[in-house]
């Protein structure tokens, strides 16, 4: 088995995530769809550090994961906030701006 | 074009076994139906995504993945599920017409275009980490990038920590605009409004069970729905308190047919 495989599995989770965040209702699982996405594409960067014999992949897997967390805690903290207000954590509700 | 570097044995018997099974759980996430199994899903996703770090020569990044994603932030996707609770927005039912197939059809679209374009890459030789990570060693090798090359990204994402638990505080935070009523003025409302004046009733006490999702029986016999939560009657998980009332009357018939021996 070559290296390879590893970036056709990080593609193959990335896909899942982005039909999770376009098909689903609930926020939670919309925001769980993006975390699949950015580690699908942390599993490519950790691979790709493995094949150029370099520790910058890593590094730029660790800063990804930073930023998540930061997204996550922001992200959940705005659909905590959005169903105390509208009773609902479905993102079909969240049309206030709507004409 | 050269082949890649082929990896041994045990990983591939690895990459084989867990990846299908992270795949699975993937598919757990897109297709579960309560946001709690869709979590545990994700959580056995990105536990298999910490072991394919640590085969892949990243043995910090991949404990890091473990301790900070399936241990703080699905943690906090937990919280967040336990407070919202369950609600409408997990049903599978499309709202938008063609929805389903559109994201299908597009998800497809990227599958066949990501894994087409993998496929067309020249990878060249790979080298692999196992000269870097024994000439410094792994975390060493990645502190001399963190703190060397990449110091400025670190102080911007730790300004970016800082200012996002800020954000947090701020979002989740919420002020009472009028102080909470006290039992008396509970009472009084009671009083004014005329409606249960003695407070809504308890849930049935039964000599065998007592618990708030079984009702109350009234004196005719029949169930007071009022005696459970509505919460409780929305996810339909009231309980029948027929079997309770019909077990003390078994218990007498056979002690009545008892005693007759």
């Amino acid at each position: 088995m070559s290296l390879v495989n590893y970036i056709y599995l990080s593609a193959i989770l990335f896909t899942i995530g982005g039909a999770t965040v376009l098909l689903r209702r609930n926020a939670i699982i919309v925001f769980m769809g993006v975390e699949l996405m950015l580690n699908a594409a942390n599993l490519a960067f950790v691979t790709f550090a493995r094949m150029h014999g370099s520790l910058e992949g890593q590094v730029i897997a660790l800063f990804v994961m930073v930023v998540a967390a930061a997204e996550v805690v922001v992200g959940l903290a705005i659909i905590i906030m959005i169903f105390r207000s509208r009773r609902s954590a479905s993102i079909d509700n969240v049309n206030l701006l709507k004409a | 074009m050269t082949t890649p570097l082929e990896i041994g044995a045990g990983e591939t018997a690895l990459f084989w076994i867990l990846g299908p099974i992270s795949v699975i759980a993937a598919l757990g996430l897109l297709f579960a139906r309560k946001s709690v199994h869709a979590a545990l899903s994700m959580v056995i996703v990105m536990l298999i995504a910490g072991v394919f770090y640590i085969a892949n020569d990243a043995p910090f990044v991949g404990i890091i993945q473990i301790i900070v994603y399936s241990g703080a932030v699905m943690m906090l996707f937990l919280f967040v599920v336990m407070l919202v609770g369950i609600d409408a927005s997990d049903s599978l039912i499309e709202t938008i017409k063609g929805q389903r197939v559109a994201t299908a059809l597009v998800s497809l679209g990227m599958l066949v275009l990501l894994t087409s374009v993998i496929g067309r890459v020249g990878w060249g030789e790979a080298v692999g980490l196992a000269a870097v990570n024994t000439e410094t060693g792994n975390v060493t090798g990645l502190a001399y990038l963190v703190f060397g090359r990449y110091l400025w990204l670190f102080e911007v994402s730790a300004l970016l920590l800082i200012v996002a638990s800020v954000a947090a505080m701020v979002l989740a935070h919420r002020t009472r605009i009028t102080p909470a009523p006290n039992q008396k003025q509970w009472s009084d409302k009671r009083f004014q409004e005329g409606r249960f004046p003695a407070g809504l009733p308890a849930p049935g006490v039964y000599a065998r069970h007592n618990a708030v999702d079984t009702p109350a029986l009234l004196p005719d016999g029949s169930i007071s729905e009022i005696s459970v939560s509505r919460v409780l009657a929305a996810r339909s998980q009231v309980v029948d308190p027929e079997r309770y009332a019909e077990a003390p009357r078994d218990i007498d018939r056979e002690i009545e047919e008892g005693s007759e021996r």
